[in-house]
């Protein structure tokens, strides 16, 4: 066994040891050690490599506030981690890790000269240096400085694990299981509330893990507490949860805990999902995170070796580690005193304790006393030694103002404690208000904004009695009926002391050559501040984005109130003046897969199909997604691509006919002795005067006079009107139908119902579409007479009811099938048997789109754009003239909608008879222009005609109905392409085919 | 994410409800009677209030019916829903947090 293992105690079972591996090399350890308690336990406290200098870094903490031992876990293998704290990555038999942002080895690292150079990387470097020439931001310095300065690589392969999401209720929520959390939840669960307590670690108990002295209801408060926690998980109506991180807190007191289950083991349970997001809604919630240890900034503070001293009492008490041979501490704190006296017991040597106190008294420092430590007051810290490992550090005296040298002292490791730093990040994340506590020199909770209270640490009371009281108070104060609580905790503990410091230690006056880091993940000293506030930022938050302070993935856990300190000096305005930047959740990283939980694969987002989507697929279909249907877009045949596929289906419903499934149509039913009236007032038509067995194209306009949507209207009764819509719009134009009927006309006499799913649609289009359904439709009279174009008709169809109309999307002879859902796919089958003796051809979205646009047929959302009226889509025609009201008339009477030089729609043909534009290409007037150009308009639609054999294209040009025949000019990458401006409409403009 | 009481429903989750913009503006009986710049006060004009807010919501996701809410935009909190056809309640803004409905 190590010699830097303590022989007994501790929460590590001294009977398992395991073996593990960091950066290729095997240590042994025992159950129950971190990665980080792990490594310390083999002499190891290099584990990374800074971010901007690539400094040698160690371990810093013991806990979630860690900013420097970042690693990857299992690289390469299935659970690949980057990025984990090896402070939080507890150890299991044969664990791999390696540590990251360092090249070509964590021993020698070549960016290392960036420290040597860095009076030429100060704060806003890169602002200010990498801005010319424009074009190698991307090509050359992005990519350089991503390579040098990024964290840990994201796994190149699919995550196989399954993580899990629940919600969960309860009355009271404890968040955090120290004394004061173990404190509130017993005092709830008393008072028979139901309690949900979590911790971010694997076990309960906090501060009390590594608490070796204190007493409570007279027994040590580790088997105080060790005995509390049983008694709550013995409690049906107390939840425990352990490795369960509270992350973010969100309105109406709804908290999301990510509970980790399956990366403790080296075997993970395949029943059980590796992680669990959890969303609680708690009546009441209490905090009681507790405080993080402030690191003291001094120069050189950030070697190997130096780190905070209260993590260097949990690594030895908790995990039985001792973190050097020779420490000196350096503190500003009583704490660090028990720290001292704990180490010394233990064995270690403590070479001095500076305190930045001028004069450190009380019960521990007589204790240091006694015990032979010499204590060194009004110290300060000047410097420190040593290349990979701190050696040793140069202590300076303050006296009068002035600062001498007093003492160098070689050591192994030094542990400093600027005082204590209250975890309010949950509760600023709950929009509570922080207010400056100078005594404490810190911020603490003050007005809530939710139902939740704070207790212990994380409000200033750190002292442990205090802290039981504290989350005693606030577990019955939080529970549903505080009358019925009765627990009280007596404790009899030992105090650890306040006071602290915040900003840098006092330097002489010469510039101290080392430099003094205040964020350690983001690599920020205090020049970077003073710099930042000579350079003239005031506010806080832009301090923290110029200098980055703060920003990394540590969020300023151990770094943001020395920062805000240094800047408050530097303006020389108070620290409450100067106010804290916002916390945002998480407040540790929670991975993707938590938050996706099931969404993932084919659960990512449903999928609706048609009832022929299967006969689609079966013929080989090429699918699009449209919203969230699945929709066929071409058949191709053996060897074809898209454009062979869709120029020989076009040709088939030109020249003989063609089978679509139309069904993602959305249809609305309106219904009632109302529906016309409200047609009317809806609709830009009028629908007074549409006959029963007669259809419209319907426009609908928002209130703003822009189309919204449209659609074949037809009127199935008196007071029935089956409104089609488009495939995406269905669900808001149902939304705003409900908007004017409940709320604008409450007193009209309608009913809406979405019937896009009831109904499957089958088009057949072209010449021999009457000849193919002939035979197979009952009860309907289908010569041009008796059946016309934009009638409808009911009878039925292959045994199914038929509502059919004759409608055509492609400029032909055509009939759409409207047949009950459940029949689609047989009916489908049937008609397209009959089709084949007259060249029956099914086609895909991409056909009728090319068919529709030969015939200047405007997709909505395709040819518009929301800045677009009727008038500027060539539908003026579609306008009831003689209403006096509809949804958006107002608007269109504004001058401006009826101005002559609005954006209208034109066809475009390219002069050379062959390019295909590019849909969204902008449209010139002059030819030769250089950027800026001006621009008069763009593509809205464009394709190849088959029937045409040359490309059409569909746009938006300004003034564009008084351009017709000019040449145009489309800029392009390639060179500029001319093109005529003609009709929208290209194919058969009299409309003779479609009325066969 | 909000708990909504819907006034036909009871308490429901927020992704079951959408938002409808800002309460009891009421679209005008003769829309051609009014000048552009009424219409425009009509069409475009609303507050942004910090504070109690009186806006509409529609249960989408459950019965369909839009309600009108007052919700204090300081704190995401509602104070109250009510349904279209009743008057908007005199509530002031909460001195102490409210617990979830």
């Amino acid at each position: 066994m190590s010699v830097l293992r303590t022989p007994g105690g501790g929460r590590v079972d001294r009977e398992r040891s395991l073996q593990f591996n960091f950066d290729g090399k095997a240590y042994a350890a025992l159950q129950g050690d971190t990665l980080a308690s792990g490594l310390l336990a083999n002499g190891v406290h290099l584990v990374g490599r800074s971010f901007k200098y690539h400094r040698p870094r160690g371990i810093l903490s013991a806990g979630a506030e860690e900013p420097n031992a970042l690693v990857t876990v299992n690289p390469g293998a299935p659970r690949d981690t980057p990025n984990v704290l090896a402070t939080q990555v507890e150890l299991y038999p044969g664990l791999r890790a390696i540590s990251q942002h360092r090249w070509p080895s964590l021993q020698y690292d070549v960016g290392r000269v960036n420290d040597a150079l860095s009076a030429f990387f100060p704060a806003g470097f890169y602002y200010k240096t990498f801005k010319w020439p424009q074009r190698a931001w991307k090509s050359v310095y992005e990519p350089a400085i991503r390579r040098a300065a990024g964290l840990g690589r994201a796994p190149a392969t699919a995550d196989p694990d399954r993580y899990a999401q629940r919600y969960a209720h309860c009355d009271t929520l404890v968040v955090g299981a120290g004394p004061a959390g173990i404190a509130a939840a017993l005092a709830a669960a008393d008072a028979g509330a139901r309690v949900m307590l979590c911790d971010e670690q694997s076990e309960m108990g906090g501060s009390l893990l590594a608490e070796t002295m204190a007493r409570i209801d007279g027994v040590p408060a580790l088997d105080w507490a060790l005995r509390a926690l049983a008694t709550l998980a013995g409690n049906p109506r107390v939840t425990l949860l352990t490795r369960t991180t509270a992350f973010g807190y969100f309105p109406h007191n709804l908290l999301g805990l990510n509970q980790r289950l399956g990366d403790h083991r080296a075997d993970p349970d395949p029943g059980q999902p590796r992680q669990r997001l959890w969303m609680v809604r708690a009546r009441q919630v209490v905090l009681a995170t507790g405080a993080i240890e402030r690191p003291l900034v001094f120069p050189g503070n950030d070697r190997p070796g130096i780190l905070l001293a209260g993590a260097a009492r949990t690594y030895l008490n908790r995990y039985g580690v001792k973190v050097g041979v020779r420490v000196v501490v350096v503190t500003a704190t009583d704490a660090a005193y028990q720290t001292a006296l704990d180490l010394h017991a233990a064995g270690v040597a403590v070479a001095a304790i500076a305190d930045v106190r001028a004069q450190p008294v009380g019960v521990l420092p007589d204790a240091v006393s006694r015990a032979g430590i010499e204590i060194m007051p009004a110290a300060t810290v000047l410097g420190t030694r040593g290349d990979r490992r701190v050696s040793e550090i140069s202590l300076g005296r303050v006296q009068g103002g002035m600062v001498r040298p007093a003492a160098r002292l070689a050591c192994d490791a030094v542990l400093m404690s600027g005082g204590y730093t209250p975890s309010v990040h949950l509760f600023s994340q709950s929009r509570g208000k922080l207010v400056w506590n100078e005594s404490l020199l810190a911020f603490v909770p003050g007005l809530s904004a939710e139902c939740e209270r704070s207790a212990g640490a994380c409000r200033g009371v750190g002292d442990l009695t205090a802290a039981l009281e504290d989350g005693a108070a606030a577990g019955l104060a939080a529970a549903p009926d505080p009358v019925r609580g009765s627990w009280r905790p007596l404790p009899e503990a030992g105090t650890t002391g306040g006071c602290g410091w915040l900003g840098a230690l006092p330097q002489p006056q010469t510039t101290a050559t080392d430099k003094a880091f205040v964020d350690w993940q983001h690599d920020v000293t205090t020049r970077d501040l003073a710099l930042a506030a000579r350079e003239g930022f005031r506010s806080i938050e832009h301090v923290k984005r110029y200098t980055t302070t703060g920003m990394a993935t540590d969020q300023g856990k151990t770094s943001n109130l020395n920062a805000l300190s240094i800047v408050a000096s530097g303006l020389g305005v108070p620290i409450s003046q100067v106010g804290l930047t916002t916390f945002r959740m998480p407040y540790t990283p929670v991975p993707f897969g938590s938050f996706a939980g099931t969404s993932r694969g084919a659960l990512f987002d449903p999928v609706r199909r048609t009832p022929m989507h299967h006969w689609a697929q079966a013929r080989g279909a090429v699918f699009e997604n449209v919203g969230l249907w699945k929709r066929a877009r071409y058949f191709p045949r053996a060897g074809e691509d898209m454009h062979a596929a869709v120029a020989r289906e076009c040709r088939a419903v030109r020249s003989a006919c063609g089978i679509f499934d139309a069904t993602t149509l959305g249809k609305i039913e309106v219904v009632g002795a109302d529906a016309v009236e409200f047609m009317n007032r809806l609709y830009v038509n009028s629908w007074t005067n549409l006959a029963v067995g007669r259809s419209r194209y319907g426009i609908l306009l928002r209130e703003d006079g822009f189309v919204y949507d449209d659609g074949v209207v037809a009127r199935t009764a008196a007071d029935r009107f089956h409104v089609t819509t488009t495939t995406g719009g269905a669900p808001r134009v149902l939304a705003m139908m409900e908007d004017y009927r409940q709320t604008e006309w409450p007193q009209l006499k309608v009913w809406l119902t979405s019937t896009t799913e009831q109904w499957a649609v089958i088009a057949v289009q072209g010449p021999n579409a009457r000849r193919v359904i002939a035979p197979l439709v009952e009860g309907i009279d289908l010569g041009a007479s008796a059946l016309p174009h934009m009638a409808v008709a009911r009878g039925r169809i292959c045994g199914a009811p038929l509502l059919l109309f004759r409608v055509s999307f492609t400029g032909e002879l055509g009939y759409e099938i409207n047949v009950p859902a459940d029949f689609g796919a047989t009916v489908w089958e049937a008609v397209h048997a009959a089709g084949q003796a007259h060249g029956m051809t099914v086609y895909g979205t991409e056909t009728m789109h090319v068919l529709r646009a030969e015939k200047g047929y405007i997709i909505v959302g395709q040819d518009t754009d929301g800045t677009v009226t009727p008038d500027d889509a060539g539908l003026s025609w579609a306008i009831g003239k003689s209403k006096a009201d509809f949804v958006g008339k107002r608007s269109l009477e504004r001058a401006s909608m009826r101005a002559p030089t609005r954006k209208q729609l034109v066809g475009l043909r390219s002069r050379d008879g062959r390019t295909v534009l590019d849909e969204g290409a902008q449209i010139a007037a002059l030819p030769g222009q250089q950027p800026p150009m001006q621009l008069i308009g763009h593509v809205t639609s464009s394709y190849y005609s088959a029937a045409l054999d040359h490309p059409i294209a569909l746009a938006l040009v300004a003034g564009g109905r008084t351009r017709l025949g000019q040449t145009l000019y489309v800029p392009m990458p390639r060179g500029e392409i001319e093109v005529e401006v003609t009709p929208p409409v290209f194919y058969d403009p009299k409309g003779e085919r479609l009325n066969a | 994410m909000l708990i909504i009481v819907c006034p036909f429903c009871g308490k429901r989750p927020e992704i079951e409800f959408t938002y409808g913009g800002q309460a009891h503006i009421t679209r005008p009986e003769r829309p051609s009677e009014l000048d552009d710049q009424a219409w425009a006060e009509f069409l475009y004009m609303r507050s942004n209030t910090k504070g109690i807010h009186a806006e509409r919501w529609r249960h989408a996701r459950g019965c369909g019916r839009f309600f009108n809410a007052l919700r204090d935009t300081t704190t995401d909190h509602f104070v109250a829903t009510y349904r279209i056809d009743e008057p908007q309640p005199q509530i002031e803004q909460p001195a102490e947090p409210v617990p979830p409905p």
